[in-house]
C-alpha cells in the first residue's frame, strides 16, 4: 500500500494548474502543456502500481459526512488506470492542438485543466458522493468551452448538451438516492458487494417496494445520455461540430468514456440482473447506435460531423459489449470465456477509441487552422501532395479508426465480436453492418480529401511542421504499438476484467 | 347617609371642580389682558394641579366605597378597577392639557380648561358609580362638557357642525339610556345595581319577560355610543375631524376609559351576583359555550359580542378608505373598541379580566392623546389633516416623524411596543377564561382585523417615512408640547418592553380585595 | 454570548437611526462593524457549542403574571442560522455600501431587521418569537419602500401585509395554545410538553404552519415574494431571501412541527392519497419547487428569475421539514443555510454588481451589452453562484436537497420524483438566464457597436469582492465539508424530533 496519496495528487495537480493558468494569460498554454504531461507520467505510475490480481489498489479511505454514510474513498483497478491515461494523453492532445486561442486563453487552458481534473476525479472516486461531483462539474468548464469559443451555433448546441446531460444525471441522482435510502451506503464497492449476495435488491424491496428496475433505469439513463445510447445522442453531433477542435477531443477522449466507465463499474455491478433482464431491448438499442451512427456518419459533409456520427458508431461497440455480457451463464465456461473477451475487448475500445477519435480530431484542427476554418467534406482534394506526411499521419489514424489490423482500433473490436457473438449472435451480425459502412464512409473521406488532383486553392497547403510532428509521433506510434502488442495493457485489464466477473451476479 | 363618608369618596371630584372654579377666577379675574398663550399656561397649570390634588386626595377614599345608609349595596365603589380608572382619567386629563399649549383655536382658555377639569368629573364620577341615577348624572356631566369642548373652535366650522352632530346623537342616546334605565326599574324595582341584578337571578325570575331584551338593548345602545361602537358610533369621524386637538384627545382618551370602567362596573355588578347565585345554587345553568337564555349576563354578552363584531369589521374597513389622519383616528378607536367589547362581553368579573381591558384603554388612551397631539403639530404647520400634509415629514421634524412611527405601530399592535403587549394580554384573558370555539372565533377575527388595520396605519406612515416632502419648511411645535410627545413615545417603548411594570401596579389596587 | 448579536444590532440601529445625518462613510462602518461583531460572535457561539444540545442563555421571567419568561437559549439549528444571519449581515452592509440615500436610517432599520432576525434564530419562549418575530417585519417595508426598485411601494406594502397576516394566524395560535394548555407559561418546552389534546393540535398545526409559510414562501402563499424580492433593495432582497424566508421555515420547524407533532398524524379519511396536514403541505411544497422553476424559466427580468427560484427553492425547505425524517429535517435545515448564502449572493450579483452599472435587468437589453466580456467578475460569480443554486455537486445546495430528496424518499417516493423535475427546471432557468444575460450569442449590430468601444463600467469595488468571496467560502465550505454544520444540525433535529423540545 502505497502511503502517498497518489490519486488525490493526480486529480489536484490539474486543478493547481488551472489556477495558475488562469493568471498566466499568454504563457498559459506552457503552463497547461507542463500540467498534462505531469499528469500523464502520474496517471503511469498509478498504472505501474496496480495489485496484480485486478482489485481495487491505492486505496484511500477517510471519513467524510459520516451521517450521510460518505467517505472520501479513492481507489483504482485496471479500468479505472487505463482510463487515467486515457484522460492524461487526450488532454495532452487537446493543449497541444489549442494553439493560438484567440481570446482569453488563460480561461481556455484552465478550463481544459479543470475538465481534466473531472476526468481523473470521476475515474478515481469509488464513493457516489464525490464521483458524482466530478461526474456533474465536469460539465461547468465543457459547457463554457463550447460556449465561449465554439462555433456560429455554439449557444444551442452548449445548452442542449448541458441540459441533456443534467436530465441524465437528475435521474441517476434519483436513483442513487432510493439505493441510498434502502442501504444507508453510497460505496461502489460496497453496494456491488451487496447486490452480489442479493443483499440490495431485498433491502431496496423491503423499503421502497418493487421499484429495482425503475432505478435501473434511471442509473442507465444516466450514463445512456452521456455515452450516448440512441435515441439519446441527438444533443452529441451538434456539440461536438461546434465545439472548438481541442474540446471535441477531449469531449469524445474523454466525457464520452465516462459513460461507459460508469455502466461497467455502477450500473452493470448494482443492477446486473435488472440490466440482464431487459437486455434484449438494450442490445437492439446498441444496435441501433452503431448502424445508424454509421450510416448517418455516411450522410454528413462536415467532417467534425463525420467523426461525431462515427464516435457514436464507435462507442456503439461498447455498449453492444457490455450489454451483450449481462446474462446469466449459469457456470458455463464457454460463456464465461465470452463475457471475458467481450469486456476486454469493451475496455479496450475505450481506450483506443479515445485516442484514435482524439487524434483525429487534432488533425481535423490542423486542416480548420491551415485552411482558415474550413472542414468541409467536399471543400479539400489531393492534399497528398502538399502535404504527404500530413497525408499519411492521418490516414494511419483513420485506418486505425476504420479498424485495421496491425493498429490500435482492431484488436478492442475485434475482443468485441469475439465475445458478443457467441452470447448474442444476431446483434453481432447486424452490427457487422456498422464495420461496413463505417469502412466506406472512412475511405470515402481519405479519397475526398486526400487523392484526386489537387486543387488551385490548396496547392500550398502547409505540411505538418517539426513541432507538430513532434506532437503527433508519439501518438502514431502507440497505435501501431497497441496494434501489435495489446498484451502490455491487457496484461493488466484482463485480471480486473477476472475480478470483475467473479464478482458480477446477473 | 353619612355626608362625611360622602364627602371622603368624592374628594378626587371635589379637588377636580375647585380646580375649576379656580381656572375661572384666575383667567377671568386676573389675566385678562395677558397675552393668550400666558393665559394658557396659568389655566393648564392649575388644570394640572387640580388633577394633582385629585391624585393625592385618592388615598383619603373611603375604603371599598360609599354605601347606602342601612344597606350593603354601593353607591360609590372605590379602590380596585375605579381607583385604575380614576388614576388613569386624571393622567390622560393632564396630558390632554398639556397638548392645548401653543394653540389657538379660542381665546376663551379658561372656560376651556374648566370644562376639561368638570368633564372629568363626570368622568370619575361614572367609574365608581354603582347607581342608575348617579350614572346618569355622571355620564350627562361628562357628555355635555363634550360637546362644548367640540363646539369650542368657534372660527371652524367644521367645529360647530361636529359639535351639532355630537349632541343630537348624544341627546338621543342618552333618551335611550334613561329609557332603559327605567325599565330596569320598573322591573326590579331599585336604581342600585347590585339590587338590579338581584333581581335578575333571584327567586322570582324576572329574566323571562321581553321586556329585559329591550332594557338591555336601549342600555347597550346608550353605552354603545359612548365607546362610539357601532352602528352608534356615527358621530366619532366627525366630531375626531371637526373638534378642536385637545378636545378630540380628551374625547378619544379620557372619556372612553371612562365609559370603558361603567362597563366594566356593570358586568362586575353582574358577574358578582351571578357567581353568588351559581354559589348558592340559584342558578344551575352553565356559563358554557351553550348559551341558555337566563339572568343578565347572557343576552348581555350577545349584544356586546354582537356590537363588538360590529365595530371591529367596521371600523377597520372604513379606516382603509380615509384620507383624513384625524378620520383614520376615529374608525381605528371604533375598532379598537371594538376589541375591548369582545373582553366585556366575556367580562368574568375577575380582577385580571378588569385589568386587562382597563390596561388596554388606558394605554390606549395614552397613545391617541400623543397621536391627536402629533396631528395637531403637523395641522398647525399646514393646515390640514389630510395624509398629504404629512408627506416627507421625516425631513422636516425627524422627532416627530419618530413619534408617530411609535405611536401608530402601537395602535396597530407591533411588539415591542405597548399595543402589541395589552392585545395580547387582552385577548389571552379572554382564552383563558372561555373556552370554546365561539370565543376563539372572535379572538381570530379580531387579530385578523388587526392584520388590516396594519395597513392604514402604513398609510400615514408611508407619507411620513418614504414619500418625499412637498414642502420642505420645517415643522415646528412647542418644545414643551413636542417633550410630552416624546415622553410619551417613550412610555409606549418602555411599557411595552416591561409589560409587567404596569400591570403589577394595577395588580397592587386589587391587594385588599 | 450569543445574545449579544441581538443587543449589539439593535444598539447599533439605535446609534445609527440617532446619529447626525449627511457622515454616510461613518454610517457605513458603524453598520460594518455592528454587522461583523455579530458576525464574530456568531462564529465564536457555533465554535462554543460544538458537540452540546440546548444551551440555555437567559430565562429571566419577563411578565411574572402571565407566565412569559425572556428564554433566550440556542441549539444547533439556532446555532446555525444564527451563523447564517451573521454571514447574511456582513454581506448585506459591505454589497450596499454604495447607498447615499439617508445612509444611516438604512442600516439603522437593516441593522434593526437584523436584530429582529438573531432574535427569533434564539428564543425559545413562544411569545418573545412572536415579538422578535414581528419586529423583524416593520424595517422590512421601509427598506424597501424607500430604498427599492419596481413598484417599491406596492412591493412594501404587500410584504408587510402577507408578513402580518401570516403572524396573525401565529398569533391566534400562541393565544389559544396558551390557553388551552392551562400550562401558565408560553415557553416552548412547556408548551411542548404541555399535551396539547390531538384535536386542538390539528388545527393548530395547519394554521402555525400556513402562518409561518407564507414568510418561507409556501405556494400559494408566495406572491410577496417575487414581488418583493424584486423591488427591494440589493441588501434588503438578500436578506429576504436570506434569511427572512428563513424566518418562516425556522417558525414552521421549531412551532408547527415542535409544539404541535399530533397535527401531522393522519386523518381517518384520505383523498387522492392525502390523508394528513403532512401531505397536504408536501403537496404544496412540490407544487411550489415546480411552478417557482417554470415562472422563473419565463421571465425576462433578471431579478425576477431569483425571485421565483427562491420559491422553487424554499420548497425544498418545505418539503424537507414535513418528511419528517431525520435526513430529510437535516437536509431543510441545511438548506436554509444553503439558500440564504446563495440566493443572497444571485442578489447581490442581479442587484448590486449588474444593475448598479447598467440600470436594467431586462433581458433583452443585457444581451446588447456582452456582459460577459465586459463584466467578467459579474459573469463567473453568477456561473459559480449559479452552478451552486441548481444544486451542483460540491457546494452546499447539493448536499442539502440530496438529503431533502432522502427523506422524500423515505416518506413518499412520488415527492422525490417531482422535485427531481424541479431541479431539472431549476438548471434551466439558472442556465437560460447565464446565457442571456452574460454570454449571449446575438452578435452586435453594426449600429448597436460603438466606433470608440464600449464604455467601461464603474470597476468593481473592494466591498463587492470581499462580500462575494465570503459568501463563496461558505458556500464551498459547506459543500464540500457539509459535516462541519450537519454535526451540529443532527443532534438537534434528532431531539425535536424525538419528543419535542424536551
Amino acid at each position: 500500500m502505497n502511503s502517498l496519496p497518489l490519486l488525490t495528487i493526480i486529480t489536484v495537480v490539474p486543478v493547481i494548474g488551472a489556477v495558475i493558468a488562469l493568471f498566466t494569460g499568454r504563457h498559459s498554454r506552457g503552463v497547461a502543456q507542463v500540467t498534462g504531461i505531469v499528469s500523464l507520467l502520474l496517471s503511469l505510475v498509478v498504472w505501474q502500481q496496480l495489485p496484480k490480481d485486478g482489485s481495487i489498489g491505492l486505496n484511500e479511505l477517510h471519513q467524510w459526512v459520516p451521517s450521510l454514510g460518505v467517505q472520501y474513498h479513492l481507489g483504482v483497478d485496471g479500468l479505472g488506470a487505463l482510463m487515467l491515461i486515457l484522460s492524461a494523453l487526450v488532454s495532452l492532445m487537446a493543449i497541444d492542438a489549442a494553439h493560438r486561442v484567440r481570446h482569453e486563453p488563460g480561461l481556455f487552458f484552465a478550463l481544459v485543466l479543470l475538465l481534466e481534473a473531472g476526468l481523473f476525479g470521476t475515474f478515481t472516486a469509488l464513493n457516489f458522493f464525490h464521483w458524482f461531483i466530478f461526474w456533474e462539474l465536469s460539465l461547468i468548464p465543457a459547457f463554457f468551452l463550447i460556449k465561449l469559443w465554439g462555433g456560429p451555433r455554439r449557444g444551442p448546441a452548449a445548452t442542449q448538451f448541458f441540459v441533456y446531460t443534467m436530465v441524465g444525471s437528475v435521474a441517476l441522482l434519483l436513483s442513487f438516492l432510493a439505493v441510498y435510502h434502502a442501504t444507508k451506503s453510497m460505496d461502489f464497492i460496497e453496494l456491488a458487494a451487496m447486490a452480489a449476495n442479493g443483499t440490495l435488491q431485498n433491502r431496496v424491496l423491503a423499503s421502497l417496494g418493487p421499484v429495482m428496475m425503475w432505478l435501473a433505469l434511471g442509473v442507465l439513463a444516466g450514463f445512456a445520455v452521456k455515452v450516448p445510447l440512441a435515441p439519446f445522442h441527438t444533443w452529441l453531433p451538434t456539440a461536438y461540430s461546434e465545439a472548438p477542435s481541442p474540446v471535441t477531443m477531449l469531449l469524445t477522449g474523454g466525457m464520452s468514456k465516462m459513460g461507459v466507465y460508469g455502466l461497467i463499474r455502477i450500473a452493470l455491478p448494482l443492477f446486473g440482473a435488472q440490466i440482464a433482464a431487459i437486455r434484449t431491448p438494450l442490445l437492439v438499442l446498441a444496435v441501433l447506435t452503431i448502424v445508424m451512427g454509421a450510416w448517418a456518419a455516411a450522410a454528413q459533409k462536415d467532417l467534425k460531423r463525420v467523426f461525431a456520427y462515427s464516435s457514436v458508431n464507435h462507442l456503439g461497440y461498447c455498449l453492444l459489449g457490455i450489454f451483450a455480457i449481462a446474462i446469466h451463464t449459469g457456470g458455463n465456461v464457454s460463456d464465461s470465456v465470452s463475457q471475458a473477451a467481450a469486456l476486454n475487448g469493451v475496455i479496450l475500445q475505450m481506450f483506443n477509441h479515445g485516442l484514435t477519435a482524439a487524434a483525429i480530431f487534432w488533425f481535423i484542427s490542423m486542416i480548420q487552422f491551415r485552411s482558415a476554418g474550413l472542414r468541409g467534406i467536399d471543400s479539400f482534394g489531393g492534399l497528398r501532395k502538399p502535404a504527404p506526411v500530413f497525408a499519411g499521419l492521418m490516414g494511419i489514424a483513420l485506418f486505425s479508426s476504420l479498424g485495421l489490423p496491425g493498429l490500435n482500433g482492431f484488436v478492442g473490436e475485434f475482443l468485441i465480436f469475439r465475445g458478443v457473438f457467441p452470447l448474442s449472435w444476431v446483434a453481432a451480425a447486424i452490427s457487422v453492418l456498422g464495420l461496413l459502412v463505417t469502412a466506406a464512409v472512412i475511405l470515402t473521406v481519405i479519397l475526398k480529401v486526400f487523392t484526386g488532383p489537387v486543387s488551385e486553392r490548396w496547392a500550398e497547403f502547409p505540411d505538418l511542421h517539426g513541432g507538430e510532428r513532434l506532437g503527433i509521433a508519439p501518438v502514431i506510434g502507440l497505435m501501431f504499438l497497441l496494434g501489435l502488442l495489446p498484451q502490455i495493457v491487457i496484461e493488466r485489464v484482463n485480471p480486473t476484467v477476472q475480478y470483475l466477473l467473479a464478482h458480477w451476479r446477473f | 347617609m353619612n355626608y362625611a363618608d360622602l364627602f371622603r369618596v368624592t374628594l378626587p371630584e371635589t379637588a377636580l371642580d375647585i380646580a375649576a372654579l379656580l381656572v375661572l377666577i384666575v383667567d377671568l379675574g386676573f389675566l385678562r389682558k395677558a397675552a393668550l398663550q400666558t393665559r394658557i399656561m396659568a389655566a393648564v397649570l392649575i388644570g394640572v394641579f387640580g388633577c394633582g390634588g385629585a391624585l393625592l386626595a385618592m388615598p383619603y377614599q373611603v375604603d371599598g366605597g360609599l354605601a347606602y345608609p342601612g344597606s350593603a349595596d354601593l353607591l360609590l365603589s372605590a379602590g380596585g378597577y375605579t381607583a385604575v380608572s380614576q388614576i388613569g382619567i386624571l393622567v390622560l386629563t393632564v396630558l390632554t392639557l398639556f397638548l392645548l399649549i401653543g394653540s389657538d383655536f379660542t381665546k376663551h382658555v379658561g372656560e376651556f380648561v374648566a370644562v376639561v377639569l368638570m368633564a372629568a368629573t363626570g368622568g370619575l364620577l361614572i367609574s365608581a358609580a354603582q347607581d342608575l341615577l348617579v350614572i346618569f348624572v355622571g355620564l350627562e356631566l361628562l357628555s355635555l362638557g363634550l360637546y362644548i369642548l367640540t363646539a369650542f373652535a368657534k372660527k371652524s366650522g367644521k367645529s360647530a357642525e361636529s359639535a351639532m352632530k355630537y349632541y343630537l346623537f348624544g341627546g338621543m342616546s342618552a333618551a335611550f339610556l334613561l329609557f332603559g334605565f327605567s325599565y330596569l326599574y320598573g322591573l326590579t324595582g331599585s336604581t342600585n345595581l347590585h339590587e338590579i341584578m338581584l333581581g335578575f337571578y333571584g327567586p322570582t325570575v324576572i329574566s323571562s319577560t321581553p321586556l329585559v331584551y329591550v332594557a338591555l338593548v336601549m342600555i347597550a345602545a346608550g353605552l354603545g355610543f359612548k365607546v362610539a361602537a357601532v352602528p352608534f358610533h356615527l358621530w366619532a369621524p366627525d366630531t375626531y375631524e371637526g373638534a378642536p386637538a385637545p378636545a378630540a384627545a380628551f374625547i378619544a382618551s379620557v372619556s372612553k376609559v371612562a365609559s370603558f370602567a361603567l362597563l366594566i362596573g356593570i358586568g362586575t355588578a353582574a358577574a358578582h351576583v351571578f357567581n353568588q347565585m351559581h354559589h348558592a345554587g340559584f342558578v344551575t345553568a352553565s356559563r358554557g359555550p351553550a348559551p341558555t337564555w337566563i339572568g343578565f349576563e347572557h343576552p348581555w354578552s350577545l349584544i356586546l359580542a354582537i356590537i363588538a363584531v360590529a365595530s371591529m369589521v367596521f371600523g377597520n374597513l372604513a379606516a382603509l378608505a380615509q384620507d383624513s389622519v384625524r378620520r383614520l383616528l376615529a374608525y381605528s378607536a371604533i375598532a379598537h373598541a371594538g376589541y375591548i367589547l369582545i373582553a366585556l362581553a366575556y367580562y368574568t368579573g375577575t380582577n385580571v379580566s378588569a385589568n386587562a381591558i382597563l390596561y388596554y384603554i388606558l394605554t390606549y388612551g395614552l397613545t391617541t392623546i400623543a397621536a391627536f397631539g402629533a396631528v395637531s403639530v403637523v395641522e398647525r404647520i399646514s393646515g390640514s389633516d389630510r395624509m398629504d400634509a404629512f408627506l416627507g415629514l421625516y425631513k422636516r421634524n425627524g422627532l416627530l416623524a419618530g413619534v408617530l412611527l411609535v405611536l401608530f405601530l402601537s395602535l396597530a399592535g407591533i411588539p415591542p411596543l405597548v399595543g402589541f403587549w395589552v392585545k395580547f394580554n387582552l385577548f389571552a384573558t379572554i382564552l383563558q377564561v372561555n373556552h370554546g370555539a365561539v370565543p376563539l372565533a372572535l379572538v381570530a377575527l379580531a387579530v385578523a382585523m388587526s392584520a388590516v388595520s396594519l395597513y392604514y396605519y402604513l398609510q400615514v406612515l408611508k407619507r411620513v417615512f418614504v414619500m418625499p416632502p412637498a414642502d420642505e419648511a420645517p415643522v415646528k411645535g412647542s418644545p414643551l408640547t413636542i417633550g410630552v410627545l416624546a415622553l410619551i413615545t417613550l412610555a409606549v417603548v418602555v411599557l411595552g418592553c416591561l409589560p409587567g411594570l404596569m400591570q403589577s401596579w394595577m395588580a397592587g389596587f386589587y391587594a385588599g380585595m | 454570548m450569543l445574545a449579544w448579536t441581538i443587543y449589539i444590532s439593535f444598539a447599533g440601529a439605535l446609534v445609527l437611526a440617532l446619529m447626525p445625518k449627511g457622515n454616510a462613510a461613518l454610517a457605513r462602518v458603524i453598520a460594518l462593524l455592528v454587522a461583523a461583531a455579530g458576525f464574530a460572535i456568531a462564529i465564536a457561539g457555533f465554535a462554543a457549542g460544538a458537540g452540546q444540545g440546548r444551551v440555555t442563555i437567559v430565562d429571566v421571567p419577563w411578565v411574572p403574571m402571565m407566565g412569559i419568561h425572556y428564554t433566550l437559549a440556542a441549539d444547533g439549528i439556532s446555532r446555525v442560522l444564527v451563523l447564517l444571519t451573521g454571514l447574511a449581515a456582513v454581506a448585506g452592509v459591505l454589497f450596499s455600501w454604495n447607498i447615499n440615500l439617508r445612509t444611516n436610517e438604512f442600516f439603522a432599520f437593516f441593522l434593526a431587521l437584523i436584530g429582529g432576525v438573531y432574535g427569533v434564530f434564539l428564543s425559545f419562549d413562544l411569545f418573545l418569537l412572536f415579538v422578535f418575530y414581528e419586529i423583524a417585519i416593520v424595517p422590512k417595508y421601509f427598506l424597501i419602500a424607500i430604498w427599492g426598485s419596481t413598484r417599491r411601494e406596492y412591493a412594501a406594502m404587500k410584504l408587510a401585509l402577507y408578513s402580518f397576516v401570516g403572524s396573525a394566524m401565529v398569533l391566534v395560535v400562541l393565544l389559544a395554545a396558551y390557553a388551552t394548555s392551562g400550562s401558565h407559561s408560553t415557553g416552548l418546552v412547556s408548551l411542548a410538553n404541555a399535551n396539547l389534546p390531538v384535536s386542538f393540535q390539528m388545527w393548530a398545526f395547519p394554521v402555525t404552519f400556513i402562518g409561518f409559510g407564507i414568510l418561507a414562501g409556501l405556494w400559494p402563499f408566495h406572491t410577496w415574494a417575487p414581488t418583493g424580492h424584486v423591488a427591494a433593495p440589493t441588501a434588503a432582497s438578500m436578506l429576504l431571501a436570506g434569511v427572512v424566508m428563513k424566518l418562516g421555515a425556522y417558525g414552521c420547524l421549531r412551532v408547527a412541527i415542535g409544539l404541535f407533532p399530533h397535527g401531522l398524524d393522519p386523518w381517518s379519511w384520505s383523498f387522492l392519497g392525502i390523508g394528513s396536514w403532512r401531505d397536504v403541505f408536501a403537496l404544496l411544497a412540490v407544487i411550489g419547487i415546480i411552478y417557482g422553476a417554470l415562472v422563473a424559466l419565463a421571465q425576462t427580468d433578471f431579478k425576477f428569475v431569483i425571485g421565483y427560484s427562491s420559491v422553487s427553492h424554499m420548497g425544498f425547505v418545505l418539503l424537507g421539514l414535513v418528511t419528517l425524517t431525520q435526513v430529510g429535517v437535516d437536509g431543510a435545515v441545511l438548506q436554509m443555510f444553503s439558500h440564504g448564502v446563495i440566493a443572497g449572493l444571485l442578489f447581490a450579483i442581479v442587484g448590486r454588481v449588474v444593475y448598479e452599472r447598467t440600470h436594467t435587468r431586462q433581458f433583452g437589453e443585457l444581451e446588447g451589452m456582452y456582459l460577459g466580456r465586459r463584466l467578467p467578475f459579474a459573469a463567473w460569480a453568477f456561473v459559480i453562484a449559479g452552478v451552486a443554486s441548481m444544486g451542483l455537486p460540491g457546494f452546499s445546495g447539493f448536499v442539502a436537497e440530496l438529503q431533502v430528496l432522502m427523506g422524500a424518499w423515505i416518506a413518499k417516493p412520488w415527492w422525490t420524483a417531482a422535485s427531481g423535475v424541479g431541479i431539472v427546471i431549476g438548471v434551466a432557468y439558472t442556465w437560460r438566464a447565464l446565457q442571456r444575460a452574460f454570454f449571449t450569442d446575438r452578435l452586435p449590430r453594426p449600429d448597436e457597436h460603438p466606433k470608440e468601444g464600449w464604455p467601461k463600467f464603474d470597476p468593481i469595488t473592494w466591498p463587492e469582492i470581499t462580500a462575494t468571496c465570503l459568501l463563496f467560502a461558505a458556500t464551498l465550505i459547506v459543500g464540500i465539508y457539509p459535516s462541519i454544520l450537519l454535526n451540529s444540525i443532527e443532534p438537534a433535529v434528532k431531539a425535536l424530533l424525538a419528543g419535542g423540545m424536551q
